[in-house]
């Protein structure tokens, strides 16, 4: 049995949501360098160029990349051979947030009650937070801070067994058509695919954790990310303003469901994929 | 791309009735951010019959919530955010005498209607490009609602704004003509 404090769950969320905050991936770098080499429309080009030039001086000067700094999504591996010590894992999670967004000036954007009162927490807390018990003694953290422009734009479609491959590609497409313009693409796609109507939801956050650069595993959802990707830069939609740079990747992930069902869920996220891993 | 357009506020009808969609500009003057909240406690002060903290006549709108400041900045990272979600709002606002919105993202069509009624322009800052932004402006004031935190009424000064006439005052939209050309499916 290995022992952590709470203090370092706490300093490692902290120092994430900073980095997650400015600096950009790599990989969502070289993907936007590639678009802006191959990009047809002159707009497009020049809103690309600010992009890139945006990520640059994020990075540079450790300023956030984007003004929403996002709701903080939590993705917890937690060893089952973990002892954590001092309080609660919750709690030591979402301190961090609260220090890394308060150090890091970044810019709370959560309400703690939806509808009526929509009173800022101050803090940008709670994080939404999901735990996974896995073997061995670590703890693995990862942090997706993501922004609402772009969320507000994500779907779910519950499609029946006989919708196939067509059916998915559909509902896919009808969900980016829709979204169009508004959450500033070029995107990122996250689709999950299976499971019941939450964990497809799930899926699809999980899956704009991995590198752009990686596709699924599974040779048929591979060839889907890239049909997906081709049907998607063919929109028009382009970064913002028209062209053919319309998403950089799709990254499907998929689970087991039920008999009767096949849901499809997809989570748009913008230009800036944000994210950042630690293992403790 | 064709030259850049200067613009500074306060920005005329006249002004604003020149400005074609695909327009590139640069913006420079005083613009004023509000943002959701901001717009939900102005359109209830006008339902109450009262005045609002500043005079709209002839201003451009920054939908924006930024990032806070560091020290020895202005301002934080500043991008647009959705101008969508301030549509209900807008053709109230516009009545106000507002000529130019910057925002990001399709509008509703009463807000283009209200749009050509008013002689007013929206324009489209690149969603995202927050911190490239922030370089063009110089100065951040909160004039009111303080409470709202990123979300309070503020004014901004700002040197070569960039942004693009997305819709202009007849209700011209960029965003379907630049997505035409590259349609394929």
């Amino acid at each position: 049995m290995r022992t952590i404090q709470v203090e370092q769950i706490t300093e490692a969320v902290a120092q994430m949501c900073k980095e997650a905050a400015y600096y950009l991936p790599e990989d969502v770098y070289q993907a936007l360098k590639k678009g802006r080499e191959t990009e047809e429309s002159p707009v497009g080009r020049d809103v690309l160029d600010q992009i890139i030039k945006n990520a640059e001086i994020a990075k540079a000067e450790d300023r956030p990349i984007c003004q929403d700094t996002g709701m903080t999504i939590v993705f917890l591996e937690v060893g089952q051979d973990l002892h954590i010590e001092g309080g609660s894992l919750n709690d030591a999670i979402n301190a961090g947030v609260a220090k890394g967004y308060t150090e890091g000036y970044l810019r709370k954007s959560v309400v703690a009650e939806p509808l009526f009162d929509r009173k800022n927490t101050q803090n940008n807390t709670p994080a939404i937070i999901y735990t996974q018990m896995v073997p061995g003694d670590k703890l693995k953290i990862e942090i997706e801070p993501k922004g609402f422009g772009s969320e507000n734009k994500s779907d779910i479609k519950m499609l029946v067994p006989a919708d196939g491959v067509e059916g998915v590609k559909k509902a896919v497409m009808d969900i980016i058509l829709h979204a169009s313009c508004n959450p500033c693409p070029p995107m990122v796609v996250g689709v999950g695919i299976g499971g019941t109507m939450d964990k497809a939801a799930y899926y699809s956050k999980r899956a704009l954790l991995r590198p752009l650069t990686v596709r699924n595993e599974h040779p048929k959802y591979a060839q889907l990310e890239k049909d997906l990707l081709d049907m998607i830069n063919k929109t028009g939609i382009g970064p913002q303003l028209g062209g053919t740079t319309s998403a950089l990747a799709v990254n499907i992930e998929w689970g087991p469901t039920h008999i009767a069902g096949l849901p499809v869920a997809v989570t748009i996220c913008c230009h800036a994929t944000r994210h950042s891993k630690r293992v403790l | 791309m064709a030259e850049k357009i200067r613009i500074t506020t306060p920005l005329t009808e006249e002004a604003s009735r020149k400005l074609k969609a695909g327009d590139s500009v640069l913006i420079s003057g005083v613009i004023y951010s509000a943002r959701d909240a901001a717009h939900k406690v102005m359109t209830e002060a006008l339902a109450r019959g009262e005045k609002l903290p500043i005079d709209w006549h002839n201003q451009i709108v920054y939908y924006l919530g930024p990032t806070p400041a560091k020290p020895g900045n202005p301002i934080g990272s500043c991008g647009p955010t959705t101008a969508g979600r301030m549509d209900a709002y807008t053709p109230t606002m516009l009545e106000q005498g507002i000529k130019g919105m910057i925002g990001k993202g399709s509008r509703e069509p009463e807000v283009i209607e209200s749009m050509k009624k008013n002689g007013a322009t929206y324009f489209a800052a690149v969603g995202g490009a927050a911190a490239f932004i922030s370089k063009s402006v110089k100065k951040y004031e909160v004039i009111a609602y303080p409470e709202l935190g990123p979300e309070a009424l503020a004014a901004l000064t700002v040197e070569d704004f960039p942004a693009i006439v997305v819709i202009d005052s007849e209700g011209n939209n960029f965003y379907e003509i630049g997505q035409k050309p590259y349609r394929r499916l």
